[in-house]
């Protein structure tokens, strides 16, 4: 067990695959960078692989004071067991006070493993992080400088804030996009400590036999507005509405995971816990009822505008303009407002 | 060559099915105004076990944690076709955090191992109260065992070696491992099996001892303790002879230190909950005619939402 250190460092695990970085360490440097300033420490980004260079200069350009970048052949391609067993060593001998990781497939295979080994606290799929006080309730004891871990749970329909007041570091995987991206800042400079860790092929506890890389077709993280359709929309035909109106306003296309279950749209469409989290300008869900598990995925939009049939759908709660009607009638008037607008 | 499968399941309330009764005033979940049900993973998770044992022999033991309600999941799993089935219930393991759960839970596997070594522990990914998909991996991690999350295939079991198919969320992978090992299982693996009628007659009468002892209190309110006792070990043996008495095991029957389970083995504490409340009738109404919609249109592109 860790004693707790409040000159830690803030970590962030940065996450590469096959020796390209995964956005969401560097959505998580712009959150260490506030939450490391707050407590007046460094930032410091861990980065393993078989080759780090080149990704550690990005990580300083995106804000860590420092990168921590263990090189070795056996890192080339990720699995838990060399990868837990080198950041947990790191854990140990630094004592950092905060360690994030993306709550991605990925992170979330990693950072319970690493926990457990250093028996630290861990909060799953983290939606915010801040900083603050806490008093014990049956030991009155009190804190100060706690990393609030913030997370909705029960399928959506709380919002827990989790601290962890004694065993350090505090731990949690923070979902991707949730986080502002850092501009980088190509004259930024920091420290890069290299190391090569210990490790032998017996630390290799899998044998990756085959892999294979699929590339999202969609990026709806990066669109600025997004039609999504629902299980209201009702067929694959009536979908084809959707994507006109995409198309009209030069959007992305979403879905919700009852459009993608019922097979009218591909699951790299899908919005929501399960699916992708987006922050678009704008948001129109079409047909959607708006479930906790979508609204999680969404509801940080601009502005949303909700067209359903059903004037009781919890959809019209996150909505900025809500249109009571049947899709079929309300999307051709829309597609046509906005091809006449000029 | 046989394996010694175990399934770690979870009894879960149905979250999907929230509704406004569910939730206190004060913003916490009335769990018991949910109905309780099989963690979905979980049953993926048990179906990919029982493949397992027809496919090379061998046995299905199911594990859960928590009050003698949740017994009602092991008796399902036994439905579908599972061996055996125990029931981990200790006070001193409420309020459990992952990295306690994973501890009691790597403990009862251990002592499901005293009589047989176990070969695979099998675990849906996550679950669907907490969704956190941590306590697997820190259960494979106190067995020292290696992990393979988000299962969707076990391809082959040959001697001591396991080749599975997984989802990495970026793709897929072919991983192959020794045994033992700790899978954990998405629902995109086998579809879980519907519960055989011949079985639910057989594993309807199954209980846990806890069970046994909330109905003799039920059934014989004025009887003094002793007579309850009594009549407690009374339906336990005649459960025990018929091979129907699920396994119940307290901290101490696993060799569990309490100290590190519980509230006192949880690094983690919740400091606030607060339920999500919709801001509501927050939105502006558009008429689904073409003047009203047209006009909603002009506002998105005057405040260069669109444009």
């Amino acid at each position: 067990m860790i004693e707790p250190n409040r000159q830690g460092d803030v970590w962030v695990v940065a996450e590469q695959n096959d020796g390209e970085l995964h956005d969401v360490g560097l959505e998580l440097l712009s959150k260490g960078r506030e939450l490391a300033d707050r407590l007046g420490v460094k930032l410091a980004a861990v980065l393993l692989g078989a080759q780090v260079e080149a990704n550690a200069q990005r990580l300083i350009q995106h804000g860590a004071d420092r990168v921590i970048a263990g090189e070795h052949a056996l890192l080339a391609h990720y699995q838990t067991n060399p990868y837990a067993k080198v950041i947990a060593q790191l854990i140990q001998e630094h004592r950092p006070q905060i360690v994030l990781f993306g709550a991605t497939p990925l992170g979330r295979d990693l950072a319970p493993r690493v926990a457990s080994t250093v028996r630290a606290g861990l909060t799953a799929d983290c939606t915010d992080l801040d900083i603050g006080e806490h008093v014990e309730a049956h030991s009155s004891a009190r804190y100060e400088n706690l990393l609030y871990q913030i997370r909705p749970a029960f399928g959506g329909n709380i919002i827990a804030t989790i601290v962890n007041p004694e065993r350090w570091p505090q731990m949690a995987t923070v979902r991707e996009g949730v986080m502002r991206m850092p501009d980088a800042d190509a004259k930024r400079r920091g420290e890069i400590v290299r190391f090569t860790p210990k490790l032998k092929p017996d630390d290799l506890a899998l044998k990756i036999l085959e892999h294979q890389r699929t590339t999202r077709k969609v990026n709806l993280k990066a669109a600025r507005v997004i039609v999504a359709g629902g299980a209201g929309v009702g067929g694959k035909e009536n979908f084809r509405l959707v994507w006109d109106l995409a198309s009209a306003l030069g959007a992305a296309v979403g879905a919700s995971r009852a459009a993608v279950d019922s097979g009218w749209i591909d699951k790299d469409h899908q919005v929501g816990q399960t699916g992708t989290t987006v922050r678009p300008a704008l948001y129109i869900a079409v047909g959607v009822s708006g479930a906790v598990q979508h609204r999680a995925g969404m509801s940080e939009a601009k502005k949303i505008v909700a067209v359903n049939s059903d004037p009781g759908a919890p959809i019209f709660g996150v909505a900025h303009y809500g249109i009571v009607g049947d899709l079929n009638r309300v999307l051709p008037m829309m597609i046509d407002a906005i091809k006449k607008r000029a | 060559m046989a394996y010694n499968l175990v399934v770690l399941v979870k009894q879960v309330p149905d979250t999907k099915r929230i509704t406004g009764e569910a939730m206190r005033d004060d913003g916490t979940v009335n769990r018991s105004a949910l109905p309780a049900i099989f963690n979905p993973e979980d049953l993926h998770a048990l179906e990919l076990a029982l493949e397992l044992r027809e496919r090379y022999g061998g046995r299905v033991t199911v594990l859960t944690m928590g009050p003698p309600q949740a017994c009602e999941v092991l008796r399902q799993s036994l439905e579908r076709g599972a061996d055996e089935a125990a029931l981990i219930t200790d006070r001193r393991a409420a309020a459990s955090d992952t990295l306690a759960t994973s501890y009691i839970l790597a403990c009862a596997v251990r002592k499901a191992a005293a009589e047989a070594p176990v070969d695979i522990v099998l675990c849906g990914r996550q679950a669907i109260d907490g969704d956190t998909a941590q306590v697997p991996p820190q259960t494979a991690e106190k067995l020292g065992w290696p992990q393979i999350t988000y299962v969707d295939a076990v391809e082959e079991v040959a001697g001591r070696r396991l080749r599975a198919h997984r989802r990495t969320g970026a793709g897929w992978e072919r991983v192959e491992t020794s045994l033992p090992c700790l899978l954990t299982v998405t629902d995109e693996g086998p579809a879980p099996r519907p519960a055989s009628a011949k079985r639910l007659m057989a594993v309807k009468k199954a209980r846990a001892r806890a069970e046994i002892q909330m109905e003799v209190g039920g059934a014989m309110p004025d009887a003094s303790p002793e007579v309850r006792a009594a009549e407690v070990d009374k339906r336990a043996a005649a459960l025990a002879t018929k091979n129907l008495l699920i396994k119940q095991w307290t901290l101490d029957d696993i060799n569990a230190d309490p100290a590190r389970c519980g509230r006192d083995g949880s690094p983690t504490k919740v400091k606030r909950i607060q339920s999500v409340v919709l801001k509501g009738s927050g939105f502006k109404k558009v008429e689904p005619t073409p003047e009203a919609v047209t006009s909603m249109i002009h506002e998105l592109i005057e405040d260069h939402t669109i444009g």
